[in-house]
């Protein structure tokens, strides 16, 4: 091969490489189909359900379980909460759209003016120090249930985040991406890695989840905690197992990561508050 | 009485001998199933573990399948050099495991 056309095969996998750069429509068609061509049986929708779409039996289980959830009397508390007027007599309601009612579906929303991605629990703060009121500790307790309370307006709703497309919007969707497929800890693990490339397989008697469908359902009511918590209360645990340091709720890493996986769950119904084990 | 005290001390050395290999069995297989060490479990069958994970392929036959003990240290030390997107932990590479007990790893996973 001569010097000209091996100049020329390189410009072109160069310009190949550069087209076939993904967008992130292409990365969420991708995604999304990456799942639904693995199990053929399970309709979209049912990823939102984790592990229990994949597990029969542990499905049965946690149906059983069900019949009585274990997150009535926390999830009652987040509507009293959520209903409860803040000193200067103003609520929640005030602070969202629609009174804040059938909402989840549009968080995390990214906010132009301030470069951010702004997810439910943020917002939820961000009302309450607005209304001079103390921010609320993230990841469990009030936050928890407050939210668990929002997303339960939005049951049913399909998740939609606008699509990035300016530039503040691509950097925070390419960090979370950028996130999600990065190995960290000692143990060296990316959550691609478990909830990707081994979906469906076995860690010990844990059935690793398919990422499609994970934020739909949160905050979750875990056996574990005997309480709710967050999706970031969850990116936590998965952080730990690893031997990676969990980072603080809502910290900007977290915050693009929520952003890139909700975004890869557009189109699924909200289905959350949910219990797990 | 000589007889009797050599009869003594030799059935103490060998009980001593044989509790060290035993002992060092033992380590090895601690080291592979305790999920603070090994935790080889959360990804293979092996041994008389239960509640096995499914993500790597079973421990067995050992020594016919790795004749080379360089190759399979290799393995355990950092899994990567042989499978660049392997998910099984450095154990080596990032000290989750010492060389001292991935010694003693390797002579358990021999007898497998
Ligand atoms: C070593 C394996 C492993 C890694 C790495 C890992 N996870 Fe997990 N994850 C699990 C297991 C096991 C569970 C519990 C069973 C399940 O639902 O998959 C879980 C559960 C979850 C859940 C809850 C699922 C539900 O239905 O409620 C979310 C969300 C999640 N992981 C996100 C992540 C994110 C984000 C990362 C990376 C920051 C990550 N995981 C890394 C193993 C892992
Ligand atoms: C998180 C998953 C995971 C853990 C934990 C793990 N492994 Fe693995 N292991 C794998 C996978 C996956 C393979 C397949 C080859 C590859 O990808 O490296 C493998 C391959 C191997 C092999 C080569 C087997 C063969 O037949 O070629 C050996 C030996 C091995 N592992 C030993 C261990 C030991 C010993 C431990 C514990 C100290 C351990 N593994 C922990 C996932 C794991």
């Amino acid at each position: 091969m001569n010097l000209l056309s091996k100049a020329l095969i390189t410009l072109l996998l160069i310009s190949l490489t550069s087209v076939s750069y993904a967008t992130p429509e292409q990365d969420k068609e991708t995604f999304q189909s990456f799942y639904t061509e693995r199990f053929p049986d399970i309709s979209k929708a049912e990823f939102g359900d984790g592990v229990y779409a994949l597990d029969q039996d542990a499905r049965d289980q946690w149906e059983a379980m069900n019949d009585f959830p274990p997150y009535e009397d926390d999830l009652e508390e987040g509507e009293t909460l959520f209903n409860t007027p803040f000193t200067n007599g103003k609520s929640y309601a005030s602070c969202f759209e629609n009174d804040g009612e059938n909402i989840r579906q549009h968080y995390p929303k990214f906010d132009s003016k301030r470069n951010m991605v702004v997810t439910l629990e943020l917002a939820i703060n961000e009302c309450r120090t607005n209304n001079d009121e103390e921010p609320l500790p993230y990841k469990k307790g009030d936050i928890a249930k407050i939210s668990a309370y929002m997303a339960s307006t939005s049951e049913g709703s399909e998740i939609n985040i606008a699509t990035p497309t300016s530039k503040g919007e691509l950097a925070a969707y390419e960090a979370g991406k950028q996130y999600f497929y990065s190995k960290r800890g000692q143990l060296n693990f990316s959550c691609a890695n478990c909830h990707i490339q081994n979906v469906g397989r076995k860690a010990r008697s844990e059935t690793l989840s398919p990422a499609l469908g994970h934020p739909t359902h949160f905050p979750v009511y875990r056996m574990k905690w005997e309480s709710f918590g967050t999706l970031q209360r969850r990116f936590d645990s998965c952080n730990k197992q690893v031997r990676a340091e969990p980072l603080p709720g809502q910290s900007e890493a977290y915050r693009n990561l929520e952003y890139f996986m909700t975004y890869m769950s557009n189109g699924l119904p909200v289905n959350g508050p949910a219990s797990r084990k | 009485m000589h007889k009797k005290l050599l009869i003594i001390i030799s059935i103490t050395l060998l009980t001593l001998m044989s509790n060290l290999l035993f002992a060092n069995d033992m380590d090895g297989k601690k080291i592979a199933f305790d999920r603070k060490k090994g935790n080889c479990l959360a990804c293979h069958v092996m041994d008389d573990g239960d509640m096995a994970g499914n993500i790597g392929p079973p421990l067995i036959v050992m020594k016919a399948r790795f004749p080379d003990r360089e190759a399979l240290k290799a393995q355990i030390w950092d899994a990567t050099t042989k499978n660049s997107i392997s998910i099984m932990p450095p154990f080596g590479k990032h000290q989750i495991l010492s060389d001292a007990e991935i010694e003693k790893l390797l002579d358990y996973l021999y007898t497998l």
